[in-house]
């Protein structure tokens, strides 16, 4: 006759509890300054309870069994705030891994005969086994959500417009151009061409590690929607390499205007406005009284 | 003859991949003690290179060597690909030719950077792409 294990995890589920706590805490590897003892007992103690609830003899062999979906829900979550409080996958899946070992040996205790503790210990594994691979899934998604948040982020703020002089935009775009962020760019410029009321526009590269045709092509676009908006966009901060680079790739930028650096971008926008830069004359009141 | 020093296998399947694999040619372009020109035009081309793997042959393998020929050294990139393969080589490596919406400039334009350029593909089976760009050439 089987043993009914379900029946065992139920009425020893305190001993289970204590078991695992005891094995959690006497993991060297522990994280105990990111998460208290107290926090540790009750994540434990609702675990346990929801697992052994929804246990019985029918879904033991079925890990994808509806019945666990409480189950699930509460590793899922358990293991993603894990991942976002910076805990090592290590950590992590010694949560899962040692209350297999306490069912172990809670089983080891109960079930006398050598037989029948093998076959119902291989069940319990298997179940334990499936939840811990869902365990490292989850908690592999929480991290994979933090680099997603990131980049998005990275996006974000390395597209800065900024208003150089009245009706001057200057837009300096730093690493790589790719459609994505060709998108962001693009928006935020013609966004602000038209709250700014701005008709010069430059665009810097000089932050640009490489251009390529696609990237040459992104900003002939952006180039073409600037003067759809009835602006001028000019392009600085091409170095040498770059330039040398675009001649022989055969990429056409001679319909737009090209500087070598944002000063002098800037200048040839002074010069389109018809505004002038000069060296103030050296009777100025407040540079005499820091001169001399 | 061309004899492979070091070889450095990626794989690309994302548009991410493109920043990774650029960074690790420049690395091994920096030890040979490539100038800064040859150097952005090897990043270009390796760069035009993955990305049509990338858009037409839903991305492949990228083999990047330090081989060395004499007294020179250089980098040998390979990047190969399972996609449709090309119809009409001639066609492709003709300036403003693209089947996508692009300048159409990534092919005839990565042979005149580099110093030795070699495509092969062949239709439903993919297509391999190998350059050569030695550090002073």
């Amino acid at each position: 006759m089987l043993v009914n294990i379900t029946s065992i995890l139920k009425n020893k589920r305190t001993e289970i509890l204590e078991l695992w706590m005891k094995n959690q805490l006497s993991n060297p590897g522990l994280a105990d300054d990111l998460i208290s003892n107290q926090d540790l007992r009750s994540q434990s103690a609702d675990f346990v309870n929801a697992l052994v609830n929804n246990l019985n003899e029918n879904n033991i062999d079925n890990p994808n069994s509806s019945d666990f979906d409480h189950v699930i829900e509460i590793l899922g979550g358990i293991s993603i705030s894990r991942a976002r409080q910076g805990f090592s996958p290590r950590e992590t899946g010694f949560f899962i891994l040692s209350l297999k070992e306490s069912f172990l040996e809670i089983l080891n205790q109960e079930i006398s005969d050598v037989k029948d503790l093998f076959t119902q210990s291989l069940r319990l594994s298997r179940l334990m086994d499936n939840f811990t691979i869902l365990t490292f899934e989850t908690f592999i998604k929480g991290r994979e959500e933090v680099i997603m948040r990131q980049t998005d982020e990275i996006t974000d703020i390395s597209t800065p417009v900024i208003k150089v002089w009245d009706g001057i935009l200057a837009l300096p775009i730093i690493g790589t151009l790719d459609s994505a962020r060709t998108q962001v760019v693009m928006e935020n410029l013609l966004q602000e061409i038209v709250i700014t009321g701005s008709s010069i526009a430059i665009l810097d590269i000089s932050g640009v590690p490489t251009v390529d045709s696609l990237v040459a092509q992104h900003l002939l676009k952006a180039v073409s929607a600037t003067r759809l908006m009835g602006a001028e966009c000019i392009i600085s901060g091409i170095r040498p390499e770059i330039a040398q680079t675009i001649v022989h790739l055969g990429i056409d930028l001679s319909q737009i205007i090209t500087k070598a650096t944002l000063a002098s971008a800037l200048q040839y926008a002074f010069k389109s406005l018809r505004l002038e830069v000069k060296r103030s004359a050296t009777d100025n009141k407040l540079f005499n009284k820091t001169q001399y | 003859m061309t004899l492979p020093l070091t070889k450095d296998i990626l794989v690309v399947s994302r548009e991410q991949d493109v920043v990774l694999l650029r960074n690790r040619v420049k690395e091994h372009a920096v030890k040979i003690k490539m100038g800064l020109v040859n150097q952005t035009k090897l990043l270009t081309a390796a760069s035009e290179l993955v990305r049509n793997m990338l858009r037409y042959g839903n991305g492949g393998k990228a083999i990047i060597e330090v081989v060395s020929s004499g007294r020179i050294n250089g980098i040998r990139l390979t990047f190969e690909d399972q996609g449709p393969g090309i119809a009409d080589i001639d066609n492709a490596m003709t300036d403003g030719y693209s089947t996508g919406k692009s300048l159409g400039l990534g092919l005839p334009g990565t042979k005149r950077l580099v110093s030795e350029f070699n495509i092969k593909s062949k239709l439903g089976e993919g297509t391999t792409v190998t350059i050569i760009k030695w550090a002073n050439g």
